[in-house]
């Protein structure tokens, strides 16, 4: 009931929008995402599958699940409060990483200059304002539509974040995401390949992960970076994750996460390094109960970041 | 037609978030009125909002914790190159005050800790408290009227050179101007009053009904907006409350505090005796503690606590029965000198011979004769007063407004420079995250590492202050006892001098 009439709202107001700003080119964008790739001389490096193949039950259940709660991605209070209480633990590994990677100033207010970042699974856009405040131009990508429009709204607010660029999926699961990945490579508003992909807590609701990260490499520059967050598949990870965060301090909703997609480092780097992405640096979050706040460190049973890079000789 | 229609009514429904956030009372027109004269400013605004200022951050009260503030931002590289609004309508900070030399001092001082001493030098301000006048004392006597014990406190019994500075607040006050002044940090001083304040909560319904109404300045709907006493606006990510004890930020943000009043005033005045004073001294009398702080060259500042009736009387009698009020205050009256009983007590804590303090080996001095008063006698009442919460979406409170307590140990103002330390450094993390300044997690951060210490200093001082009101004979001996113990007990005489410095948060060893 709730979700007709956001939908609504969203709808009516749209259209009292000033179409001066970013809503008109990325409708274009939406247009193009819908239809799979034809994309001939990618064909070396993509394994274009059926776009109707697959077993879409599970993902459509993935997306339903995100899509009943985004209206309250920014509510810091809300049920996404463990992801903002997270992120600038995230942001603090991405911004040393990426720094040392790239040779940039640590002591600069917008490092990430001239740096094109895609995050994928961008969600509510939590991470992708920071990093395009800290000067990086960002381009967030979703299945869920509900959640870019959420995006679009909140970085318009700020004159620093409404350089963001969103598009959406719509075909709607992440097995489209190759195609939809390689369509925009060739679409005119990204004009060079990136130079750093994203992927934060995305790659346990995703149903093939290893085409998935394949994807990212083809469109991550030589010598770019690949930063993936996601949840350790260890008994402990299951005991705080799941039975902790879902069931008893009820942080996440039950079922947010299974734990059988769950991927341990050691799989996640070989995926990677199959895909021609070499893992440099991995780190664990640790949770402090007493602070209630998020810290790095080495402990990698229960949530971790690794940062990878594209070697620089790879196509 | 109908988008005339729905920005009307976007106005009426933007407009009526901002009374509701006036709704706490202080607007004294009735509702409809404020509608009226906001939507005259929102028609106007329409056409002109290009003018509106926007500014990262707005400083509330430019007194000497906001002034701290903006200065220990425009020392660091991750803030300085924020853009800062400095609301205050004091003369002080149109620089037309300035300060010569041969003025008498002013009753208004303040005692800087060491902590605070480091974070000024840190921010480039403490050379030019150095230039005016300013006391740095080594030594500090506490005792009270029963003469039942004493303790004195050294700097060397911490390898210090000094406990403290004293120094009047115009002092340090053009000194955090001056430094401020210095850099090139993007400072905009508004010599006005805040009238109200308008913060968008952040339900994203707001934000696309304000969205369709005003389409040029879309991009300040993530902004506090602050009406000024002159009728402008200004917009800010987040807006400092560092204007005092009845501080307007907290009324509007809609704050509870908890507090009540003491029944007692305050005197403060300047006084001149005949030679120099290096100490601080502070004697318990029955009605409350009067203090005699060196200020520099022969002068010191008195802060005498007493009840309102006493106060009022004392503030108007003449200058020579005030002045032998004093000395009697200091010296003889209410009580005996406590004996310096170095022989007795000795043997109880030889244990201890290894590690004895300088300052035990001192014995009990007088305090130096008051021959002269050098200024008017000020009287201020005094209280209690915590905000219960400091920081809520945009808004954060530091220094009084936050808390005030009772001028007992000094301390009052050095939890405000270090709530302006703490902040400035929660904000340089913030921006060094990429994290919008006015986000409420990063604000609570702040509250997070400031409300613990302050409540647990005022706690102490609370506890001080009552104990100290209570004339009861075994009372009086637990008094005593904890005055030996203070000051024959080395590990707790160091550790009360570092918590009084500021050099550890907690009183740990207590």
């Amino acid at each position: 009931m709730a979700l007709n009439v956001t939908i609504h709202r969203i709808l009516r107001h749209r259209r009292f929008l000033n179409s001066a700003n970013s809503t008109l080119h990325l409708t274009n964008t939406r247009c193009f995402s819908h239809a799979p790739s034809p994309s001939p001389s990618q064909s070396s490096k993509a394994n274009d599958k059926d776009p109707h193949s697959g077993s879409s039950s599970l993902k459509d259940n993935e997306l339903a699940k995100f899509a009943a709660i985004s209206d309250t991605w920014w509510d810091s209070e809300g049920p996404f409060k463990p992801l903002h209480l997270m992120n600038p633990t995230r942001l603090a590994f991405i911004r040393s990483t990426l720094c040392r990677h790239f040779k940039r100033d640590p002591y600069s207010t917008r490092p990430f200059e001239r740096l094109k970042i895609v995050d994928v699974g961008c969600g509510g856009g939590i991470l992708s304002e920071p990093l395009a405040r800290l000067g990086a131009t960002v381009t967030g990508v979703d299945a869920v539509e509900k959640n870019i429009k959420i995006a679009r709204l909140h970085a318009d607010l700020d004159p620093t974040t409404s350089t963001i660029e969103y598009c959406c999926t719509t075909a709607g699961t992440y097995t489209h995401l190759n195609s939809f990945l390689l369509s925009i490579a060739f679409s005119h508003w990204v004009y060079a390949y990136q130079d750093h992909f994203e992927c934060s807590q995305v790659i346990e609701h995703v149903a093939n992960p290893e085409e998935f990260c394949k994807s990212l490499a083809a469109l991550t520059n030589p010598d770019g970076a690949t930063v993936v967050s996601t949840i350790n598949r260890s008994m402990r990870a299951y005991a705080t994750a799941i039975v902790a965060a879902e069931y008893i301090l009820h942080w996440l909703p039950k079922g947010t996460h299974q734990w059988s997609s769950f991927l341990t480092p050691e799989e996640l780097a070989m995926i990677l390094h199959r895909a021609g992405i070499n893992v440099e640096e991995m780190a664990g979050f640790v949770y402090n109960p007493l602070t209630g706040r998020w810290l790095l460190s080495d402990d990698i049973s229960v949530n971790f970041i690794a940062f990878a890079t594209k070697s620089q000789n790879a196509i | 037609m109908n988008r005339l229609v729905k920005k009307s009514v976007s106005n009426f429904f933007a407009l009526k978030i901002p009374s509701k956030s006036l709704c706490t009372g202080v607007v004294k027109v009735p509702g409809s009125n404020v509608a009226e004269i906001l939507n005259e400013n929102e028609k106007k605004e329409n056409t002109t909002s290009n003018s509106i200022q926007q500014y990262d951050i707005a400083i509330v009260g430019g007194g000497m914790v906001g002034m701290a503030l903006a200065s220990f931002l425009a020392s660091m590289p991750m803030t300085k190159q924020l853009s800062v609004a400095i609301i205050d309508s004091s003369p002080a900070l149109s620089g037309s005050l300035s300060i010569k030399k041969e003025d008498p001092p002013d009753p208004r001082v303040s005692t800087v800790t060491p902590a605070t001493i480091s974070f000024m030098k840190d921010a480039g301000a403490w050379k030019y408290v150095e230039q005016n006048r300013h006391a740095y004392f080594d030594k500090m006597q506490v005792w009270d009227y029963t003469g039942l014990g004493y303790a004195r406190y050294n700097a060397r019994d911490v390898n210090k050179d000094f406990l403290g500075c004293v120094a009047e607040n115009k002092v340090l006050h053009s000194a955090l101007l001056s430094c401020i002044q210095d850099s090139d940090f993007k400072r905009t001083i508004y010599p006005l009053r805040l009238n109200s304040m308008t913060l968008n909560r952040s339900s994203m319904s707001v934000v696309r009904e304000n969205m369709s109404s005003r389409e040029s300045s879309s991009a300040q709907g993530q902004c506090a907006r602050l009406q000024l006493s002159d009728g402008n606006s200004i917009y800010a990510k987040l807006v400092v409350g560092a204007d005092g004890g009845k501080s307007r930020v907290r009324e509007l943000a809609g704050f509870k505090t908890t507090g009540w009043n003491y029944s007692q005033n305050a005197i403060i005045c300047t006084v001149e005796h005949p030679s120099e004073n290096r100490c601080a001294w502070q004697r318990f009398l029955p009605t409350g503690p009067i203090a005699l702080l060196p200020i520099g060259d022969k002068f010191s500042n008195i802060v005498w606590t007493m009840s309102p009736t006493e106060s009022n009387q004392r503030k108007s009698i003449t200058e020579e029965e005030f002045l032998k009020d004093v000395n009697s205050a200091l010296d003889y009256g209410y009580g005996p000198h406590p004996t310096s009983s170095l022989s007795g007590t000795r043997d109880v804590f030889s244990w201890f011979q290894m590690d004895t303090t300088v300052s035990a080996n001192e014995s009990f001095e007088v305090p130096p004769k008051i021959t002269k008063l050098a200024s008017d006698r000020m009287v201020f009442p005094l209280s209690l007063r915590h905000a219960n919460s400091y920081a809520s979406k945009r808004v954060v409170l530091i220094g009084d407004a936050a808390h005030t307590v009772h001028p007992l140990a000094g301390q009052g103002v050095n939890l405000g420079f270090g709530d302006a330390y703490s902040l400035s450094r929660i904000i340089a993390e913030g921006i060094a995250l990429g994290t919008d300044i006015g986000e409420v997690n990063l604000l609570k951060k702040y509250e997070a590492e400031r409300k613990p210490a302050n409540i647990s200093m005022m706690a102490i001082l609370e506890s001080f202050q009552k104990a100290y009101s209570v004339d009861f004979g075994p009372f009086n001996i637990l008094r005593a006892a904890a005055f030996h113990g203070a000051n024959y007990i080395p590990p707790l005489k160091r550790s009360i001098i570092s918590y009084a410095s500021g050099e550890q948060n907690f009183p740990v060893f207590l």
